[in-house]
C-alpha cells in the first residue's frame, strides 16, 4: 500500500466525516432541545439534493442549485414541523419513530412520484473541477477538497453560533429547562421551528454536496441517517462537540476499513478469501466501534446521559 | 395497561375486557375463514397472500413481547427475522447442493427438514438476540431505538457483502422444505401449519403475560424503581424477553423463506423492522393480537391500495400519520373500545 493512497483516503474518510456531521449535527440538536427522535432527517437530505439537481438542471448554475437546495431543506423541515412534528414533542418515542417513519414513506413515494425512480446527476461546478496537486505530490479531486473545507466552515460556524450568539443561548438554555426559559419570555415555539429548520438545512446542503459527487435518487437519505445515529450514539445524544468527534470517527472508520481490511488478511489469507473477509469486516467496523463505545461508555464519548 | 385484555382475563372484568376476547377469535377465525374459503374457490394467490399475514404476524408477536409488555422499542428485529431467514435458506442450500456445511467434529450436509430448521432458526435468532440485547439494555429510551437501528444494519450490511451465500442476490431455496406428514408444497397445508404455528406463539405469549416473569416485565415497563424495590433486576427480565422474542422473529423469518422459496438481504432491512412496528401501531400497541391485526390490514392495504397506484406506499404514509396523531389504539382499540389506563 503506497504512503500517497493512504493519504488519499484519509481525506476521503475526512470529507465523508464531514458530511455525516452535517446531518448528524442537526439530528442531535433536535433530540437535545425537543427532544425528539427524527427519522424523517433523511428525507431532508434527499429534498436538498433534489432541489439542487432541479435547479442547477433549470438554470444551469451549480452554486443556485447549492442555495436552492439548503433553502427547500430548511422550507420543508419548517412546515413539517409546524404541520406534524411539532404534536409530537409531548409523545412518546415510539409514536415518534412511527410518525416519522411515515413522513419518510411519503416524501420518498412522493419524490419518486415526481422524479421517476432514475438517479439524477449532477455536474461539479467548473471552477471546481478536475484536481489539485497538494504538497507531497498528492492529486486530490479539488471539488472534495472544497466539500472538507465547507464542512470544516460549517463546523466552525455552528460552534459560534451555539456558543456565542443569542439564539445559541437560548437553545442551550432549551436544552437544560424548556419551561424556565419559556418563562423568561422566550417564544419556544418560534425557537422549536428554527432549530428544526436549522437541522434540516444543514442536511440539505449536506445532500446537495454529496449528491453531487455520487447520485441523486429516492431513498438516498436513509443509509446516511443510520450512520448519522451510530455518530451521535457515539457522541453523545445532544452534543455538538460529540456529533463532530463522532462523525470524524466513523468517516475515517468506515473509509479506512474498507482500503486497510482487506490488505491486512492479504498478509496471512489467500487473495480472494482476504478480500471477501475484509470487505465483510469492514461493512462492520464502524458497528463494532460503536459497540466497542457502548460497552466503555453508555452514554457516548461527550453525552450526558445514558 | 397494555396487557389488560390478557391478565385480567381470568377474572373476567366486565364487558369491555369480553370484547377484546370476542375481537381477537373473530380476528383468528376470519383468517382461517380466509385462507380456507380462498382455497375452495381454487383463488392459490390469497391463501399464499394469508399465509403471509399469519407469517408476518408471528414475527410482530416476537416483537410485541419486548414492544407491547416490555416498553422496549426495538427497531432491528429484522435482524432476527433474516437471521431466521438465512438458517432456512442455508441449511436447505447444503441439504440440496450435497456439499456438506461442516464436516468437524460431525459431518453436518444441511437439512430440508422444517422441524430441525426451525429450532436451529431459534437458537441463531436467540443467540443474536441475546448478543444485542446485552449491548444495547445497557442504554435505555433514544439510544435504545438507534442501537438496535444500528446492530440491524449491521447484519444487513454483513449479509451484503458476504460472498458465500449469494450476497446482495440472495439466496434460492428450490424446494420447500417439509413437514413430517404433510406435502408443504400445497398452499393450504403449509397455510394450515403456519397457522397452528401462530396460535401456538400467540398462545405462549398470553401464557408468558400471565406468569410472574410476565407481570414482572409489564412491571418493568411501567416502573423499573418499583420492580427493583421488590427485589427483582429490570435487566435480566428484560433480557430473557430480547432472547425469546428474537427466537419468535426468527422462527417467522425461516416460515417466510420458504414461503417465498427465497432468503435475500431485503429480510433484513431496516424498513422491514419499521414496518413490523407498524404492524403493531396499527392493529393496537400491547394487544395480543395486535400483530395479526395489524398485518392483516398492511398486506390488505397493499393489496388493495397497489393495485389503483403505485405510489401506494404515500397514501399509506398519510394513513399511518393520521392513525399515530390521532387514532391511538389501533384497529382492536377502536373494536374493542379503550384501554383502562397506563
Amino acid at each position: 500500500m503506497s504512503m500517497l493512497l493512504l493519504i488519499e483516503q484519509l481525506l476521503n474518510g475526512l470529507q465523508s466525516g464531514l458530511m455525516l456531521f452535517l446531518m448528524a449535527a442537526g439530528l442531535t440538536l433536535v433530540f437535545g432541545v425537543m427532544g425528539l427522535i427524527n427519522l424523517a432527517h433523511g428525507s431532508l437530505y434527499m429534498v436538498g439534493a433534489f432541489a439542487c439537481a432541479g435547479v442547477a438542471a433549470a438554470t444551469g448554475s451549480f452554486w443556485l442549485g447549492l442555495a436552492a437546495s439548503i433553502a427547500a431543506a430548511a422550507a420543508a423541515g419548517a412546515i413539517v414541523e409546524v404541520a406534524v412534528i411539532r404534536r409530537l414533542y409531548a409523545r412518546d418515542h415510539l409514536d415518534q419513530v412511527l410518525a416519522t417513519f411515515a413522513l419518510i414513506l411519503i416524501f420518498s413515494e412522493g419524490t419518486r412520484w415526481l422524479y421517476g425512480s432514475f438517479p439524477l446527476y449532477l455536474n461539479v461546478p467548473p471552477s471546481l473541477s478536475g484536481s489539485v496537486t497538494l504538497p507531497g505530490g498528492i492529486q486530490y479531486s479539488l471539488f472534495r477538497l472544497a466539500i472538507i473545507g465547507a464542512g470544516l466552515a460549517v463546523a466552525v460556524g455552528l460552534f459560534l453560533l451555539i456558543g456565542k450568539t443569542r439564539i445559541g443561548v437560548q437553545v442551550r438554555a432549551g436544552e437544560a429547562d424548556r419551561e424556565m426559559i419559556a418563562a423568561l419570555g422566550v417564544d419556544i415555539g418560534r425557537l422549536y421551528t428554527l432549530v428544526f429548520a436549522l437541522g434540516a438545512a444543514l442536511a440539505g446542503m449536506a445532500g446537495a454536496l454529496v449528491g453531487t459527487i455520487q447520485s441523486v435518487q429516492v431513498g438516498m437519505g436513509e443509509p446516511v441517517l443510520i450512520l448519522a445515529f451510530v455518530v451521535i450514539v457515539i457522541g453523545g445524544i445532544g452534543s455538538i462537540k460529540g456529533a463532530l468527534v463522532g462523525a470524524l470517527l466513523v468517516g475515517l472508520t468506515d473509509t479506512m476499513g474498507r482500503v486497510l481490511l482487506p490488505s491486512i488478511f492479504d498478509l496471512f489469507m489467500e487473495t480472494s478469501a482476504a478480500t471477501s473477509v475484509g470487505a465483510a469486516l469492514a461493512s462492520m467496523a464502524i458497528y463494532i466501534l460503536m459497540a466497542l463505545v457502548l460497552i466503555v461508555k453508555p452514554g457516548g464519548l461527550f453525552g450526558a446521559r445514558a | 395497561m397494555s396487557a389488560a385484555e390478557i391478565t385480567a382475563a381470568p377474572t373476567g372484568r366486565g364487558g369491555r375486557m369480553a370484547r377484546a376476547q370476542i375481537v381477537n377469535a373473530a380476528l383468528a377465525l376470519g383468517l382461517i375463514g380466509f385462507g380456507v374459503g380462498a382455497w375452495a374457490m381454487g383463488e392459490t394467490f390469497l391463501v399464499t397472500l394469508a399465509t403471509k399475514v399469519a407469517i408476518l404476524a408471528i414475527a410482530g408477536a416476537g416483537l410485541n413481547l419486548v414492544l407491547g409488555f416490555g416498553g422496549l422499542v426495538s427497531f432491528g428485529h429484522a435482524a432476527y427475522f433474516g437471521l431466521g431467514g438465512y438458517t432456512a435458506g442455508i441449511l436447505a442450500h447444503h441439504a440440496l447442493n450435497y456439499t456438506p456445511m461442516f464436516e468437524w467434529p460431525v459431518l453436518f450436509e444441511g437439512t430440508t427438514s422444517m422441524p430441525v430448521i426451525w429450532l436451529v432458526a431459534m437458537a441463531v435468532g436467540a443467540l443474536a438476540a441475546a448478543v444485542i440485547g446485552a449491548l444495547s439494555l445497557r442504554t435505555t429510551g433514544v439510544y435504545f431505538i438507534m442501537i438496535t437501528l444500528a446492530f440491524g444494519q449491521m447484519i444487513f450490511y454483513f449479509a451484503i457483502s458476504w460472498p458465500a451465500y449469494g450476497g446482495e442476490d440472495g439466496l434460492p431455496i428450490y424446494v420447500r422444505n417439509g413437514f413430517p406428514g404433510l406435502n408443504t408444497l400445497d398452499p393450504i397445508q403449509f397455510f394450515g401449519l403456519v397457522v397452528a404455528l401462530l396460535l401456538a406463539v400467540l398462545g405462549l405469549i398470553a401464557m408468558l403475560a400471565r406468569s410472574r416473569f410476565g407481570l414482572a416485565l409489564q412491571a418493568a415497563r411501567q416502573n423499573r424503581q418499583r420492580l427493583m424495590a421488590v427485589g427483582i433486576r429490570p435487566g435480566g427480565v428484560l433480557l430473557v424477553a430480547f432472547v425469546i422474542s428474537g427466537a419468535i422473529t426468527a422462527l417467522a423469518g425461516a416460515l417466510y423463506a420458504d414461503l417465498n422459496r427465497f432468503v435475500s438481504p431485503s429480510m433484513l432491512s431496516w424498513h422491514l423492522s419499521g414496518e413490523l412496528l407498524v404492524f403493531l401501531i396499527l392493529g393496537g400497541t400491547g394487544r395480543l393480537f395486535a400483530p395479526l391485526a395489524g398485518a392483516g390490514l398492511y398486506i390488505a392495504l397493499e393489496h388493495l391500495l397497489g393495485g389503483v397506484s403505485d405510489h401506494w406506499q404515500f397514501f399509506f404514509g398519510l394513513l399511518l400519520l393520521g392513525v399515530v396523531l390521532f387514532a391511538r389504539g389501533g384497529v382492536i382499540g377502536f373494536l374493542a373500545g379503550g384501554r383502562k389506563h397506563g
